[in-house]
């Protein structure tokens, strides 16, 4: 039995309730035992690079040593949860200073210097149940569905420190796809950015970026696009003008493990 | 030229501008080029030239989507986002100068807006 800490986020319990529900039923389907650590704080959506900015990373280092004190590794599924979270381990792990400024402000029984190995849920479906035993479990195969897998930028940037699959040709979606029985589109827009936060900023972008993503896709014949990721999940829904389907990652995989009632109309 | 910003951007980033060898690699992947009056090379550039106060006066430092773009894609690792996040948060450290407040926020809301995108939003345009 493997049993991580798991760590929502803010979204995840609100605005993007899917992406958890059904990434906990399915891990539990999968042998997976997911324990949410208490009082964890949110991440901040963003991970600043400047060096002296201290404060802002503390949230995610609690999160990384609350997993270091259980003894299990991190899972996250939001996108920027991740992005945040495995950035800051690498840089507590890369620089001293910026550990002992964490480490002072923190003041934790032990100080927390990058320990905890971090995965994302594709990370864990890839690396610890596999692809292979993940098709041998699927009982409702997306069978003749063509899906486009949207990364968009914060599963694979900086990759030095997300060193989760080649940032320029990754294929992490695209194998899931493939292990619940779809057959992936491959498009060039599906690295690139949403818009983000810039919806807050500039519709005007926001609608520019995500229709650029939504256009590459459709153009390649997708059926239906994938994310991770709530917030790309709301500027490709809303702000992209397309009707191409938008839909979590978790949800096609609850559904190929029967765990939802199939629609794969 | 403003030697004290130079010196605080550059530590802040932690980029060696030097390294730039001016392809424009940066800017000709970056997804808000079209949006900003100086583009991620020029900011490199402006940076080593110690003009910071024209990129803090600017709202280009506000269209960055830290989408880490133009840091992976750099052939000489120079990190350019890190300079636009560095010259921003000199920018919005300044009293007064917060670029998002708090009481704009419910005008901004419909039913499907993430958290995400306010806490993120407040991580970059506010101190």
């Amino acid at each position: 039995m493997n049993t991580f800490t798991y760590y929502p986020g803010c979204t995840l319990r609100t605005k993007a309730k899917d992406l958890d529900t059904y990434a906990r039923s399915s891990a539990e389907a999968l042998g997976i035992t997911l324990e949410e650590p208490e009082n964890w704080q949110c991440c901040g959506g963003a991970y600043t690079t400047a060096k002296d900015e201290i404060a802002t990373k503390l949230s995610a280092v609690r999160t990384l040593n609350a997993a270091k004190e259980a003894g299990r590794p991190l899972v996250t599924v939001c996108s920027a949860c991740h992005n945040v979270i495995k950035q800051t381990n690498y840089d507590i792990s890369k620089d001293e200073e910026m550990a002992a400024k964490v480490n002072n402000y923190l003041k934790l029984d032990e100080p927390y210097t990058g320990e905890t190995t971090v995965y994302h849920y594709l990370e864990m479906l890839r690396d610890v149940v596999g692809f292979d035993n993940l098709k041998k479990q699927v009982v409702n195969p997306f069978k003749g569905k063509k899906i486009a897998a949207y990364y968009g930028c914060l599963l694979l940037r900086p990759s030095k420190a997300l060193a989760m699959d080649d940032p320029e040709n990754p294929t992490i979606i695209e194998d899931f796809i493939k292990a619940i029985g779809g057959t992936p589109v491959i498009y060039a827009q599906r690295n690139e950015c949403c818009g983000g936060y810039i919806t807050m900023e500039d519709k005007a972008q926001a609608s520019k970026r995500s229709s650029k993503v939504m256009d590459s896709a459709k153009e390649q014949g997708a059926d239906m696009i994938i994310t991770a990721c709530p917030l790309c999940l709301y500027n490709l829904k809303k702000n992209s003008g397309s009707d191409l389907p938008v839909y979590y990652f978790t949800e096609l995989l609850a559904e190929a493990l029967g765990l939802k009632e199939a629609n794969n109309e | 030229m403003n030697n004290n910003l130079k010196e605080q951007v550059l530590r802040s980033s932690g980029v060696n501008v030097l390294k730039c060898m001016r392809c424009g690699k940066c800017s000709g992947t970056c997804p808000s080029y079209d949006e900003m009056e100086y583009h991620p090379h020029q900011f490199v550039y402006m940076v080593e030239k110690g003009d910071i106060e024209t990129l803090m006066n600017s709202k280009s430092i506000y269209k960055c989507l830290t989408c880490f773009a133009c840091v992976d894609r750099c052939p000489r690792n120079v990190e350019p986002a890190k300079v636009v996040e560095a010259v921003r948060l000199a920018a919005i450290r300044k009293q007064g100068n917060n670029h998002l407040i708090a009481d704009s926020i419910p005008e901004m809301l419909d039913e499907d807006l993430p958290q995400q995108a306010i806490v993120t939003a407040f991580r970059k345009y506010t101190k």
